[in-house]
């Protein structure tokens, strides 16, 4: 196998698993959707070096402004690395501009990242935000850097698992309350299948009110504690 | 102006000792010499325009255009040395492209007259260089609507987005100054040039700030205004160039466009009508009762 | 010492050292060439009497997955252009990008005489081969359609290696496979475009279109098409494939021999 083989020898199936050596690995369930009042994010908290669970509580959900955060997977590096940049830029946007970046301007800047630097790259993201002009929006950019605006998203290894799932339970307009449980649903499933997900749910819910986080933990048959302050 | 430099107008990096910086009250007197430009904010778009003396009869008619676009829904006049407004101009559509390629979308007129007001003002700052010979007017109209990112595919939930505010009022037509010494503001009506003493006075009586004014209504203003302001006993030959930008769904779509021929003729035949002694037409109207 | 199934059956780390992975190894130089990864299928195209007419599917697969259904990939440039992008999406968004620039560059001055789709064309072969030449190449097979300087109908395909191509039909991907035979019983040569009609253009470049969601495993049944001609672009980006064939389903019993 070559070293920059992210296709397989068919040509056809990604290799959504490509890394540098030893690194770790968002091998991960992260999902975001639209509903009545804004956006809600969720993912679960499985963090992998191969086979062994480097972090069984990771935040996957990452705050790149007040009110549009980012759900991640593919290398934790690079990732970690593209957020913090992004949060660098939606700052000084803020700053210089007197005005809050929009949800747009923020998936402008992270596509430009993993797009211009594909070749080192494995950076799946979601980005999800909420502002007063535009309301909650979501958008996903894939592995190769491509912008794609929509309803809801799923990534990571886990959501290959979820697409039935969340295809035949998809409403659009749902209460926050539904949107929750979506969300948890779909999750518990991506869990439940791919052995690369795993642990806690964590959610960020955006709204005009600002963000919320939740969590939800395994032992409480992912019913609590909810709300977190 | 009553003082020269006394020495401390060589440099332009050198103040005086009243705290003045004479290179740029020097570039200022350029623009005083400059034709009549003035830009309008309507409310549903911006006009620009601009007195175009003539200094060749061998020049075409109609061409050289002096008015520029910058991205789609900005433009630019300036009043003073010419190819100083083109360095201004081309240096603005450097910014607006810069813009474009980090942030994906059109540039907020604010955000250019930001830069633009900077980039004059660095040129006060160095012995190497000499402030613009421009005071530049800069009219844009930022897109009410929701932009998608450059290049996005895909659409949100048919419902449309949730949790919109919808009362708030987004976009809309923008106005500013930039004066050699990089000093700017937001303007409602705004002058340079000439005659700008006599373009500002008719501006005021259009009472801009209640919004009132429509934009085909400031496209007859800003050619009356123009041809007011023209001073018949020293420059003799001129032409009107005229340029608009309305909302999205106005007659240019939000975009930076040439007042169509027709349309500036119009009001090029207003403007000399209303200029001429009124007793002709009252007489006329008299005639009729 | 590994308790990982995949280490099973390999020397024991302790008896014989730990094991020497470097053959494994090969130390190729750090390559530039990405390869796509979101990517689109098939465009085709269709010259006739008075214009061109394109289509595309809305979807972008990742690998075998369907992963994204609504993606448009039929872009208008002006009212006598529209390219068509068949191959990685993010690429595609690049030069939507990189056109979108060149279109506001070209309306500094307020000319006369716009971009026509052979200039267009042109441009477009200039970007895929430098890029191609630089060893990154943008991943894509383009139809550029529309009219040329004289307002006839243009048809003209790049593809990632900056290679050209002209002819009254065009197809890329799968569709040059399977949909340019199909187009060609009708417009063998460009002397056959004089009596093809819009109607029967477009009649054609649908049916084109049901062959391949037929045939090729990563098309979908919602697609976009344009029709270009001197009056302008007409552009529909949310068709569905109509009067497709399945019911002859009924007759087919096992593979061979078996009758019921």
């Amino acid at each position: 196998m070559t070293q920059t083989g992210m296709i397989e020898a068919d040509g056809i199936h990604v290799d959504m698993e490509h890394l540098k050596k030893g690194e770790v690995n968002l091998g991960t369930s992260i999902m975001a959707i639209n509903f009545k009042d804004g956006v809600i994010l969720g993912a679960d908290s499985r963090t992998t070096t191969g086979a062994y669970i480097a972090n069984r509580v990771t935040d996957k959900l990452t705050q790149v402004h007040d009110t549009i955060w980012c759900c991640r997977s593919g290398s934790a590096a690079d990732t970690q690395a593209v957020a913090d940049i992004v949060q660098y830029h939606l700052g000084m946007y803020g700053i210089t501009n007197n005005e809050a970046p929009t949800t747009q301007t923020a998936a402008a800047i992270f596509q430009e990242l993993c797009y211009s630097n594909k070749d080192q790259l494995s950076a799946g993201m979601i980005i999800a935000g909420y502002d007063d002009r535009h309301g909650g929006q979501v958008y996903s950019i894939p592995l190769g850097g491509s912008l794609h605006k929509q309803p809801y998203a799923i990534g990571g290894s886990g959501s290959t698992y979820i697409y039935g799932y969340c295809d035949a339970n998809w409403r659009e307009d749902m209460t926050e309350e539904e949107g929750i449980q979506f969300v948890k649903g779909s999750l518990q499933e991506a869990i439940k299948w791919d052995g690369s997900s795993g642990g806690v749910i964590r959610m960020v819910v955006l709204t005009a009110k600002g963000a919320q986080r939740h969590l939800y933990l395994p032992d409480q048959n992912y019913e609590g504690p909810g709300k977190q302050t | 102006m009553t003082s020269i430099g006394t020495g401390y107008d060589l440099s332009n990096s050198v103040f005086s000792p009243d705290g003045r910086n004479f290179q740029v009250e020097y570039a200022v007197k350029a623009v005083e010499n400059g034709g009549t430009a003035i830009g309008i904010r309507c409310k549903d778009g911006v006009v620009l325009a601009l007195e175009k003396l003539v200094t060749s009869k061998l020049q075409k008619p109609d061409a050289n255009k002096r008015i520029s676009t910058v991205d789609r829904n900005i433009g630019i006049v300036s009043s003073g040395l010419l190819p100083d407004g083109r360095h201004f101009v081309s240096r603005a559509r450097d910014e607006a492209a810069s813009w474009r390629s980090l942030y994906k979308a059109p540039i907020p007129t604010s955000a250019l007259a930001n830069r633009m007001g900077s980039y004059a003002q660095a040129y006060t700052l160095y012995s190497s260089v000499r402030p613009f010979g421009v005071t530049a007017i800069i009219g844009g109209w930022d897109s009410e609507a929701e932009l998608p990112v450059d290049g996005q595919v895909g659409s949100g939930p048919k419902v449309g987005a949730g949790g919109k505010k919808e009362d708030g009022k987004h976009g809309g037509p923008f106005l500013y100054m930039i004066e050699p010494s990089g000093l700017y503001w937001g303007y409602y009506g705004a002058a340079t040039g000439k005659g700008r003493q006599v373009a500002k006075s008719e501006l005021e009586k259009l009472n801009l700030s209640e919004g009132g004014l429509s934009l085909e209504e400031g496209v007859k203003e800003a050619a009356r205004i123009i041809h007011v302001a023209h001073d018949d006993n020293k420059d003799k030959e001129f032409e009107l160039e005229m340029t608009w930008i309305s909302s999205l769904d106005g007659p240019t779509k939000g975009r930076h466009e040439e007042v169509p021929k027709e349309l500036r003729e119009e009001a090029e035949r207003l403007a000399k009508k209303s200029l001429e002694p009124e007793d002709d037409d009252e007489e006329e109207e008299k005639m009729q009762e | 010492m590994n308790h990982l199934p995949q280490a099973w059956g390999r020397p024991r780390d302790d008896v014989y050292g730990a094991y020497d992975h470097s053959h494994f190894q090969t130390q190729l130089p750090n390559q530039h060439t990405q390869s796509p990864i979101v990517t689109g299928t098939s465009v085709v195209a269709a010259k006739f009497k008075d214009g061109v007419v394109i289509a595309a599917d809305n979807l972008a697969s990742y690998g075998s997955l369907a992963r994204f259904t609504d993606v448009k990939r039929l872009r208008k440039f002006n009212d006598e252009v529209v390219v068509g992008f068949g191959g990685d999406v993010s690429d595609m968004q690049y030069l939507d990008r990189l056109l979108n620039s060149l279109d506001i560059r070209e309306n500094y001055s307020n000319n006369e005489n716009p971009l026509h789709a052979k200039n267009l064309h042109t441009y477009l072969a200039k970007v895929m081969y430098k890029r191609r030449s630089d060893f990154d190449p943008l991943w894509n097979h383009l139809l550029v359609t529309g009219l040329d300087g004289e307002k006839k109908p243009f048809l003209a395909s790049v593809d990632l290696l900056g290679t050209t191509f002209s002819s009254p039909t065009l197809a890329t991907g799968f569709g040059a496979h399977l949909a340019q035979p199909i187009l060609r019983r009708t417009i063998p040569d460009e002397d056959a475009v004089a009596n093809v009609s819009q109607e029967e253009a477009v009649k054609l470049v649908q049916e084109c279109m049901k062959v391949l969601f037929y045939r090729d495993a990563r098309s979908m049944d919602k697609y976009s098409i344009a029709v270009i001609t001197t009056s302008g672009v007409e552009l529909k980006q949310d068709e569905k494939l109509e009067n497709q064939s399945w019911a002859f389903a009924e007759r087919i019993r096992g593979y061979g021999t078996q009758v019921n």
